[in-house]
């Protein structure tokens, strides 16, 4: 499907989500914090979409608000788009789990759990994932501090 | 070693046993925490961690030339594919358009990368089986094309050869004749490779129905390369979104179905075949012309996001750069292969013996400096 | 003095006749089982060192490497180097094992070989002892061997030793089966257990080809359980077991691990040994019933050298397979014996019993 089309059907399903494609060259589906698990789960079940593989989930750190970047894509028709999500409260910032849907998230969101401190709701087994257990801090926030072990320049 | 023991209702004991971060089958420092009933598996539950050296947190101290050379280390065993994404990712944002000469050199030294990964991937799971001979001879291959690589980049295993708008420096004289010569002399030995482990009875015997994945665990796990292809998801990169210039070469996209430990090995067999028709293809007909495109001495990248997908020997390589707009990135974001191939580790090994998770993990062919970033 | 390298028998009697001149019997019978004694460790002591650096060089040709040629000429010091450093390594016991087990363990699994070196025929009169029962008592013997294993892995209070040595434990007692069965071929047709008799029934010509079919089924089987029976090759699960483990003798250093180590190697030549008498003719040289000619051409290399050529090639062989093929499972091991080699084994018995009633053997 083309982003037109991706556009028109999406927004038939959900017509709170906005679209954007300036910045990027996929489509971005600009999805609100409560509803995107249910988002997910309708492009992955239905068959004219068909976004059964993700193939990246990410955070993004910037000044007023966490943003969730998912990358996904159709095994069988070929089409990507990205949904995002913005998370305005930086002190705990929370987001449903997608790990039902794509078993690829477990691990991601665990290391963006560990990386950046977002906490993934309903998540099976949420801790550390290459930090030990009892670090203090999420390394990649912007506003992350470490005399030891980071040399600024 | 660590034993806990955990009493199940029925009387029964289940108890943890420790593949620790030190191996004796060279995977990387991966530690795999196993719960065992008797000799079957319960859960493998990987730890991660012992190699984690904040790449991502350094590439947003760097700026975009110097951030090449960090790539480098993630996933050793591809250097060049990992350069060559994070330069075609830089490329689009700058919309500079790469002299041919430059395009085919990368896509050559590309393949031989993926050659010589292979053949050390066969060597370690020969030796992994027990056939300890299969390690050296793995190694002489491999041997030859980091020689190659030595003459013309400088370096045998982190070559830094790619730079946006092209390649660093020309390629050595030699090149063509050497890359030639053992390409000849490979095709007489990859035979031996199948003589040696394909069809020998035992190995059949220990790689057969093991460690099996469906098509649908394997897309919903995200296992891609010839791990995820051997369970008939079709993911070839350079098949389905080409870069550079893949579209023009004629190779197969080797797909079987069974999903099964000896059809990822064979996948990965078939693959380097292909990789010796793509040479072939190429290494008669390089383009005279420059090495390298002009570009700025300080590059900045618009503002935006821009993903560029590779296929390393391992599977998608996904490079993911947020700009601001200044000197370095604002988010770098390395979409690593075998940390996807790894979570699929456990649906593959439980249910089956100890033995088999060793065969299973040698064909999933993990990279942990790639996991761990 | 006679001495002739053809046959060893006259030069030993000529020496007990001179030791008997000189003092009573007694002391000249103490005096030889003394000296025999020592002769056989030293034999034991140096085979086995011979051994390990043959396996060094064997696997660095396959590997397209050299193997050790930097200590001594062409590295045959090497072992002696190893042997040195493990001597003078400091002995670790685990705290909670059973200490009198544990320290046993080792001595047991060297006491075996040593006994059965005894038994085996060299050359023509150079035998220590040339028992009537001589092939029943190697294999009785060489079977004390899983007493050590299995009491190296309990006494190392390891759960993981355990499991390693009741796995080798295990698969040594399966095979024994099939090689005794396929030793029993030879024994029906060569109508004695005697090793001298054995021997001397080759004369026309070797069992291997005399015997035809079920002799070479039972050839194959004997190499092949025998390559079980020491832990060897594609069947060294319990001590390459390097997924978890390094099997039995986890807990064991030094010179008590030494002794496990050089134990392997010399039951390799044992069962190297009983293959090359049994169905190659042991120290008798090439005959073929009838030619004359050619049969007193042969004998003019000494029974020693074409003794010593067999074991080389038996050796040679048994290192290719440890070197080529990959591991088998634990349970694929047993599979083999039981559900393949066993049946084989015993239809063959009863092959070669109905030949050797018809007389259709050459």
């Amino acid at each position: 499907m083309t982003n037109e089309e991706l556009i028109k059907t999406i927004s038939d399903w959900f017509p709170n989500v906005e679209f954007t494609e300036e910045g990027s060259q996929f489509l971005n589906v600009i999805v609100p914090k409560d509803s995107i698990l249910e988002v997910a789960q309708k492009l992955k079940a239905e068959v004219s979409t068909s976004l059964d593989y993700m193939f990246s989930l990410t955070c993004v750190d910037w000044p007023d608000h966490f943003q969730m970047i998912y990358h996904l894509k159709s095994s069988e028709i070929g089409h990507m788009l990205v949904l995002k999500v913005k998370l305005e409260d930086k002190e705990n910032p929370e987001v449903e789990t997608l790990c039902n849907t794509f078993k690829t998230a477990d691990f991601h969101e665990r290391e963006v759990y560990d990386l950046f401190g977002v906490k993934f709701l309903n998540h099976p087994d949420l801790r550390r994932l290459f930090l030990t257990d009892d670090w203090v801090g999420h390394p990649l926030r912007k506003d992350y501090v470490d005399e030891i072990n980071i040399v600024s320049s | 070693m660590e034993q806990n023991v955990i009493m199940n209702p029925d009387g029964t004991q289940e108890y943890f046993v420790n593949m620790g971060p030190q191996h004796p089958s060279t995977h990387g420092v991966l530690r795999l925490v196993l719960t065992l009933n008797g000799e079957i598996i319960e859960k493998v539950e990987p730890h991660l961690g012992y190699i984690h050296r904040s790449i991502e947190k350094m590439c947003e101290k760097d700026n975009y030339r110097q951030v090449i050379h960090l790539t480098d280390r993630m996933d050793y065993l591809s250097a060049h594919m990992n350069n060559h994404a994070v330069c075609l990712a830089i490329e689009n944002g700058l919309d500079v358009e790469v002299p041919d000469r430059a395009v085919v050199i990368r896509v050559i030294m590309d393949e031989l990368t993926r050659i010589s990964s292979h053949t050390l991937w066969w060597g370690v799971m020969g030796m992994d089986l027990g056939a300890i001979t299969s390690f050296l001879y793995g190694f002489r291959d491999h041997e030859y094309i980091t020689e190659i690589f030595e003459e013309t980049c400088g370096a045998r295993l982190t070559m830094n050869y790619n730079v946006p708008g092209g390649v660093m420096f020309d390629l050595h004289p030699n090149f063509v004749q050497k890359t030639k010569d053992f390409i000849a002399e490979f095709k007489r030995k990859l035979p031996e490779y199948d003589t040696l482990l394909s069809n020998n009875v035992i190995f059949l015997e220990r790689t057969k129905g093991v460690g099996i994945l469906s098509k649908e665990m394997a897309i919903s796990y995200g296992v891609t390369g010839p791990a995820g292809r051997a369970s008939g998801f079709a993911n070839d990169v350079r098949k389905h979104e080409p870069y550079s210039n893949y579209d023009k070469l004629d190779f197969k996209e080797i797909l079987y179905t069974e999903g099964d430990t000896f059809h990822r090995y064979k996948a990965r067999i078939d693959e380097m075949w292909e990789s010796i028709k793509i040479i072939e293809q190429l290494i008669d007909n390089i383009p005279e012309g420059d090495f390298q495109a002009k570009t700025r001495k300080v590059i900045k990248l618009p503002k935006g996001e821009f993903y560029q997908k590779v296929e390393t020997a391992r599977g998608e390589l996904g490079v993911f750069i947020v700009s601001d707009g200044k000197m370095n990135p604002y988010r770098m974001k390395f979409r690593s292969p075998g940390f996807s191939n790894l979570s699929a580790l456990n649906e593959m090994a439980k249910g089956g013996k100890i033995a088999d998770l060793v065969a299973t993990m040698s064909t999933l062919d993990l990279v942990v400096p790639d996991i761990d970033r | 003095m006679n001495f002739s390298i053809y046959d060893f028998s006259a030069f030993f009697t000529s020496i007990h006749e001179w030791l008997l001149g000189m003092m009573p019997e007694a002391l000249v019978t103490t005096i030889e089982w003394i000296t025999i004694g020592t002769a056989a460790i030293l034999f034991t002591a140096l085979l086995g060192l011979s051994l390990v650096y043959g396996e060094r060089k064997v696997a660095a040709w396959f590997q397209l490497r050299i193997g050790p040629n930097r200590v001594g000429f062409q590295g045959v010091l090497q072992t002696v180097a190893d042997i040195l450093k493990l001597i003078l390594k400091e002995p670790l016991t685990p705290k909670s094992s059973d200490k009198f087990l544990y320290n046993l363990a080792p001595f047991i699994m060297m006491m075996a070989p040593f006994i059965v070196i005894a038994a085996l025929p060299y050359a023509k009169g150079l035998q220590v002892m040339d028992l009537e029962v001589g092939v029943f008592f190697v294999t009785a013997v060489s079977s004390i061997g899983v007493l050590g294993v299995l009491l190296a892995g309990w006494s190392s209070n390891n759960k993981y030793s355990l499991i390693g040595a009741m796995r080798s434990g295990a698969q040594i007692v399966s095979y024994e089966l099939s090689a005794g069965l396929a030793i029993l071929t030879v024994i029906v047709l060569s109508g004695s257990l005697q090793f001298g008799e054995i021997i001397e029934s080759q004369r026309e010509g070797w069992w291997i080809y005399r015997g035809h079919i079920p002799v070479w089924i039972a050839f194959i089987v004997f190499l092949i359980a025998g390559t079980a029976e020491t832990n060897r090759g594609p069947f060294d699960l319990a001590e390459a077991e390097s997924e978890l483990t390094a099997g039995f003798h986890t807990e064991y250093s030094g010179i008590k691990f030494a002794f496990f180590f050089l134990a392997e190697y010399v039951n390799l030549f044992i069962i190297v040994v009983i293959a090359a008498t049994v169905f190659l003719g042991g120290w008798m040289p090439l005959h073929i019933g009838g030619l004359d000619g050619f049969n007193a051409a042969m004998d003019i290399i000494p029974p020693i050298v074409w003794f010593l050529g067999k074991v080389t090639v038996l050796i040679l062989l048994i290192m290719w397979f440890k070197w080529t093929f990959p591991r088998l499972r634990i349970d694929q091991i047993l599979t083999l014996e039981w559900k393949y080699l066993l049946p084989i084994s015993l239809v063959n018995i009863v092959l070669v019993a109905f030949i050797t009633l018809m007389g259709w053997y050459f």
